[in-house]
């Protein structure tokens, strides 16, 4: 796969560049300590923008372990590269940014590099922060330094040989890091080009969504064309995009607020968190998100309708086997029809899986996680649940089942679901 | 001649004694005998002992799970000093027990568990009077032991041996020849219970697990609203439906019985999707419901203090609290068996009142209450009057349509979240002014509330029989009267307070479908004081369990105060940035069981989660028959109360409940639950029994709300206490 | 006729193949341990073991079943000799209405069967699709961890 790609462009990489280096290296440590202003001293509505900015850049994300305390990081990212750990962020003066001026932490947020002047890798997505007004900036800073310090040392980065030298970062940042702020558009309209700075800036949206090459840059020719994250794929938000029913601005919106939208699959994996979220971010934000999101789709209307069509269509229409055999069929009319025929307009009525792109993406691993993990909300929250298969169906009977699901699409099967089915299994339970 | 010889002289006084509470009863009073035995005064509807000295005990009472077999069974074998493996208990059944109302409001052990105790100590004196004569000894000579009664030689009758006849039916003394707390082989013990191995090992312990033969079973399609009309329903296409012996409509009472359970569940989803029902009522708006409420009527009582406001004057704080409907949502939908024969009809149904549904479901079905039979066993946790009365109204019309067949009924996870009573939404405000030695001077509390309980009795009070095609109207609300209580209860504080006045705001008009949720009122009325305590407690500069003793004078409660906090640590406590701890003390109705709770808690600002790291809690619960009980159900009290707090509130929209599931009212789950939490067993050896099951709910809501302010500077007066609430008011 | 393989023995039922498993243990095997609760898979009362995982039988239709081995809680043990789990949960008196308590053995039984030794906040985690409305959870730890005591000394 494209991991030994990777492998090859980087060893060509770093020898090319290792002598360059030293010299292409960052900066240093911040000539100027500036003095770090004391939380009291941070006026309320600042604060109040930044807390709303940080659940547009759905901050608490990376840098918050399972079960810890919040920005306190500690939270295992993995990458193609091994793994690396969301710092704390929280204003500890030891092990958080406690002692970071607001020129310190523009500087990591915009060029990606630390108060002691080390590259900062770019799992840290800085070259989408690059372009955040100062305005944003500060208002960023004055929440993260009034919250609670957490004294948590972040667990050191396990990464291969040479990715865990970070001067290398920087031969990286020349090709890839384009700094500078957000240009509006102005053919487009004050919400577009709000959205267009939201998407592209702190909610890093290309981050997940758009493919990246070996040396884990985004692809800027195959924006939002796809991409990975933790393990599940992104879907395009592009004119590729998956979804048997295109996105509309107003569904997009409805999803970003309530993880749910009609004829649209409920969030799942990475994407729950975003929308989680994104709750304390204003309405009207997610609106401009939604508006720049959905221009992404650049197919014409006529083939966007055709497309909602076809897939109203097929949804109304009877399950029966596929030509593989009754295998996969079998399973669904045991296990997902009773709830996965009704619709959502029924009680225990489930989504008609026409309308699933877990089942249209170029791979199983969606449809295979939510199968077995189910779709659960968090502590003591309503609404949206799928139950786990993971102990009724074994992994050859999910594989059938999988492979009968992409079946009802019209692409092209899947290559080998049961190595697939097999993957997520090691890395569950 | 002294009292006792005389009642121990000989057969014909036997007889002549128990004519003496029916001639009692002609003046219309009854005995003021001990527990339900003012009720039920003979002793063999309470204890009968077989040829083979096997002890048989009868309660009126239903185990719900908390325990109550075990403990009475501990009860009759201390008093009969027989071993409590020789004992055996028939609960609940209209047919065999004697009739003690519900099993609620925690009355078991000082109705049941005295009647049964002293039943059994009167019934040992009988048996040792039988062999003394016997053996023509003095009684005073003799001992009950080891199943018997034991001669000074060391020869042993045994009960089989004595008991003969007519023997124990007779009628109960007033008072009774109690064994002392210095010689308990049995009361006291943390005995196992005994319902707990067949739980564990796949026994037949439930109403769900019954099968006999011949048995249907059914499913009903209940409204998707309340209160809306079946308009129409293809009854037919259902009925041609594999296995579907038959699909009942009366009116809007809409059921199918088939052979096989899958069947009637297939048969059921067919008939929900094809039935068209009008709309039902509307209901308020979520997010305006308090204000709803409060532009209800009321019928209002001043229920503590005189007519007039307290005067108030320096200090002075004021506060309002509010708590959502919140539900039963036992982990066990509810289930009932049915089986018309020959004009009579068995119900086997785990409700808390088997003569209540018994009386209902005669009125419902036209039938004299003596055809009506009703057998309590075991359901899930019900915690009040969940849908446990109305599937057993759901199993008796459908067992009237397939006559001679027992038919099951079981409702599914949505008809239990969506159709069973709530508790109601409440509204307390109180307001209280300190003195200048830092003591309330005036106190005036007023709660808000529906009725707390909509019970059958009344066949009105059926879901099913409301939907009739002639249907039964549910008879008026009503208050349940002080000193028990319902929105009311523990509304009056047991704090010494100089000038204190409380005012119960009965409201009749039901938005919602409301009824009996453990506790009642208790639980709002605890959470809603106490949390004002500790708010009185600051404003005075005071520690809060301080505050708390300089107010109470009864020392059992000064204890338990004083046992919490000490087992806590509360004065060695170090504070730390995002963690707190709280206190909070009542005593159920201020006439059972007695409970203080000490908390600690981790409060996330970012996240506003709220994670239990500690609770301990002292309870009194007077004589403790099975300590190990009492904590089992301490603990459980506090865990459910700290999801019913953080947690739940049912959600609906305009036409309809939308908590229809799990999914839909998010509950605690094994991540939230307290790292350790600790019960503290007060005994008080001869002191009466005193119910516990309710004591802990309201004193866990208060010191977790009590936590949370001492940790985040934020006072939360509005449940649940959510993530989003205590972010909201960490930011505000 | 389905043939289906509980607790080791092979038991023949006359059942549609799409009828979850819940129904056939309960109404054609007259088996008790497993407990509807939802019918959903959001409480975790009907969880048996196949093939060693748990699973929500309200869910899994026999169909699926062929060749495959399933647990329930009498297969773990009886009221005269219980399985270790049962034991401790008997021991720690780990029940108040008991309703979910089978569910919950069975769910630790999985968890223990993989990981002897499980940290206490392992055990939560495994433990946490299971749901128990009495407030029992404090004592349903212990007797996990009782447990896995118990196990790991081959009593």
């Amino acid at each position: 796969m494209a991991r030994r790609a990777w492998r090859r462009r980087a060893a060509s990489a770093a020898v090319a560049g290792a002598l360059a280096a030293v010299a292409a290296c960052a900066s240093g440590p911040s000539a100027v300590p500036e003095g770090v202003p004391r939380p009291a001293s941070f006026d309320a509505p600042r604060v109040a923008q930044g807390a709303r900015l940080a659940s547009l850049g759905n901050c608490a994300s990376c840098h918050t372990a399972p079960a810890g305390r919040t920005y306190a990081g500690g939270r295992a990212l993995q990458t193609p590269f091994g793994t690396i750990y969301g710092t704390n962020i929280t204003p500890d003066r030891e092990t958080g940014i406690g002692q970071w001026s607001q020129a310190d932490f523009a500087r990591a947020m915009r060029e990606g590099v630390d108060r002691d002047g080390r590259n900062l890798y770019p799992v840290f997505p800085y070259d989408h922060f690059t372009i955040l007004t100062d305005a944003d900036i500060g208002a960023l800073y004055a929440y993260l330094m009034t919250r609670e310090p957490v004294r948590a040392a972040t667990p050191p980065n396990a990464l291969r040989f040479p990715y865990n030298l970070r001067p290398l970062i920087g031969v990286w940042k020349s090709r890839y890091l384009r700094t500078g702020p957000f240009r509006a558009d102005p053919s487009q309209s004050a919400q577009w080009n709000r959205g267009a700075y939201l998407v592209r800036g702190l909610a890093h949206c290309g981050a997940c969504h758009t493919p990246r090459n070996g040396l884990g840059a985004e692809q800027k020719d195959h924006d939002f064309a796809g991409g990975e994250a933790e393990g599940w794929h992104a879907p395009a938000l592009n004119a590729e995009s998956p979804s048997p029913v295109p996105w509309t601005a107003h569904a997009l919106a409805a999803y970003l607020r309530e993880g749910l939208a009609e004829s649209h699959a409920m969030t799942a994996g990475p994407m729950t968190d975003v929308v989680h979220n994104l709750a304390g971010a204003p309405a009207e934000d997610v609106r401009a998100i939604a508006t720049y999101v959905a221009s992404l789709d650049t197919r014409p209307r006529a083939e966007r309708e055709r497309a909602q069509a076809s897939a109203l269509a097929a949804a109304g229409r009877a399950k029966a086997p596929d030509a593989a055999g009754d295998a996969g069929h079998a399973v669904y009319a045991g296990a997902c029809a009773e709830c996965h025929d009704l619709g959502r307009g029924v009680d225990g009525g489930a989504l008609p899986l026409e309308f699933a792109t877990g089942l249209t993406i170029p791979t199983p691993g969606n449809l295979i996680r939510i199968i077995r993990d189910g779709i659960v909300p968090g502590e003591g929250e309503r609404g949206r649940w799928m139950p786990a298969y993971a102990g009724a169906l074994s992994d050859a009977q999910l594989a059938d089942l999988v492979a009968y699901l992409r079946s009802l699409t019209d692409r092209p099967a899947w290559s080998d679901v049961r190595a697939a089915v097999r993957e997520v299994a090691k890395g569950g339970e | 001649m002294r009292r006792r010889e005389f009642f121990q002289s000989g057969g014909a006084l036997i007889v002549a004694f128990s004519l003496l509470p029916g001639a009692l009863a002609q003046e219309g009073k009854k005995p003021p005998l001990p527990g339900s035995l003012k009720d039920s005064p003979l002793l063999d509807s309470w204890i009968r002992i077989g040829a083979d000295g096997r002890v048989t005990v009868f309660t009126g009472k239903a185990e719900l799970g908390q325990g109550i077999k075990t403990a009475l069974i501990q009860l009759a074998a201390e008093e009969l000093a027989v071993d409590p493996g020789v004992v055996a208990i028939v609960t609940a059944d209209t047919a065999t027990t004697p009739n003690e109302g519900y099993t609620a409001g925690s009355h078991s052990m000082q109705d049941s568990g005295t009647a049964i105790r002293n039943a059994a100590a009167q019934a040992r004196e009988i048996l040792i009077g039988i062999a003394a004569k016997r053996l023509g000894t003095a009684p005073g000579r003799l001992q009950a032991r080891d199943g018997g009664v034991g001669a000074p030689d060391g020869g042993l009758i045994t009960y089989g041996d004595l008991v003969a006849g007519e023997a124990l039916h007779v009628s109960a003394q007033m008072q009774s020849k109690l064994t002392p707390p210095g010689r308990h082989a049995v009361i006291g013990k943390s005995t196992p219970r005994v319902d707990i191995p067949s739980k564990v090992t796949g026994g037949a312990s439930y109403v769900h697990d019954l099968r006999p033969p011949g048995m249907a079973h059914a499913r009903v399609v209940p409204p998707p609203a309340e209160g809306a009309k079946l308009v129409s329903a293809d009854v037919a296409a259902a009925g041609r439906m594999p296995g579907v012996l038959k699909v009942v409509r009366d009116g809007s009472f809409l059921g199918v019985i088939a052979g096989r359970e899958w069947q009637a569940i297939q048969a059921m989803r067919a008939l929900a999707l094809s039935a068209k029902w009008e709309e039902g009522k509307q209901l308020p708006k979520r997010d305006e419901l308090y204000s709803a409420l409060l532009g209800l009527k009321t019928q209002d009582t001043v229920i503590h203090g005189g007519a007039t406001q307290p005067a108030f004057a320096g200090r002075t704080v004021e506060a309002e609290y509010r708590k959502p409907y919140q539900m039963h949502g036992a982990i066990g939908p509810s289930c009932a068996v049915a089986r018309l024969e020959g004009g009579s009809v068995t119900v086997w149904t785990h409700s808390q009142g088997v003569y209540p549904l018994r009386n209902a479901l005669a009125e419902m079905l036209k039938l004299p209450k003596e055809s009506v039979h009703c057998i309590h066993l075991e359901g899930s946790g019900c915690y009040g009057h969940n849908g446990a009365d109305d599937v057993a109204a759901d199993a008796a019309l459908l067992a009237r349509a397939l006559p001679g067949r027992p038919v099951r009924v079981q409702w599914m996870r949505e008809h239990e979240h969506a159709g069973e009573p709530y508790g109601p939404a409440m509204v307390t405000s109180a307001r209280a002014s300190l003195d200048s030695a830092g003591r309330i001077a005036a106190w005036q509390y007023e709660v808000w509330s529906n009725t707390h309980s909509t019970r059958p009795g009344a066949a009105g009070n059926l879901a099913a029989a409301q939907r009739l095609a002639t249907p039964f109207t549910p008879p008026p609300p009503r208050a349940i009267p002080q000193p028990e209580g319902g929105g009311d209860r523990n509304a009056i504080p047991l704090y010494r307070i100089p000038d204190a006045r409380v005012v119960h705001h009965f409201i009749p008009e039901m938005p919602l479908r409301v009824s009996a949720l453990r506790s009642l009122g208790a639980y709002m009325n605890v959470f809603s004081i106490e949390s004002f305590m500790d708010e009185l407690a600051k404003a005075a500069g005071a520690d809060p369990v301080e505050f708390r003793l300089r107010h109470l004078e009864d020392a059992r409660a000064r204890d338990v105060i004083r046992a919490a906090a000490e087992r806590f640590g509360w004065s060695s406590w170090r504070p730390q940035p995002g963690r707190g701890r709280g206190f909070a003390f009542a005593r159920y109705k201020n006439l059972a069981a007695y409970c203080a709770v000490a908390l600690a808690a981790r409060v996330d600002r970012d996240s506003g989660r709220v994670h239990v790291e500690r609770a301990v809690a002292a309870t009194d619960s007077g004589e403790a028959v099975n300590p190990d009980g009492i904590r089992n159900q301490v603990e459980g009290g506090i865990v459910q109360s700290l999801s019913w707090t953080l947690f739940e509130s049912v959600s609906f929209d305009r036409r309809r409940v939308t908590s229809r599931d799990w999914a839909g009212y998010p509950i605690l789950r094994f991540p939230g639950v307290p790292d350790a939490v600790e019960v503290v067993v007060v005994d008080r050896p001869g002191e009466p029994f005193l119910g516990t099951g309710e004591a802990a709910q309201g004193p866990a809501a208060a010191a977790l709300a009590n936590a949370i302010a001492d940790a985040s500077g934020a006072r939360i007066r509005e449940l649940p206490l959510g993530a989003e609430r205590v972010k909201a008011a960490l930011e505000a | 006729m389905i043939t289906l393989d509980i607790n080791g023995r092979a038991r023949e039922v006359d059942a549609d193949p799409a009828t979850p498993l819940l129904y056939v243990l309960r109404d054609q095997l007259a088996m008790n341990g497993a407990r509807f609760g939802c019918g959903l898979g959001q409480c975790g009362a009907c969880t048996v073991l196949i093939d060693g995982e748990a699973a929500f039988s309200c869910l899994t239709p026999v169909s699926v079943l062929a060749g495959r081995k399933v647990r329930t809680l009498e297969g773990l043990g009886t009221a005269e000799s219980p399985g270790a789990v049962q034991r401790a949960f008997i021991e720690e008196q780990a029940a108040q209405c008991g309703y979910c308590i089978p569910g919950m053995i069975l769910r630790a039984q999985a968890l223990l069967e993989r990981n002897p030794s499980p940290s206490d906040a392992e055990i939560r985690e495994h433990m946490s699709p299971n749901l128990c409305r009495c407030g029992t959870h404090v004592r349903i730890l212990r007797a996990v961890r009782r447990a896995a005591g118990a196990m790991k000394d081959g009593r």
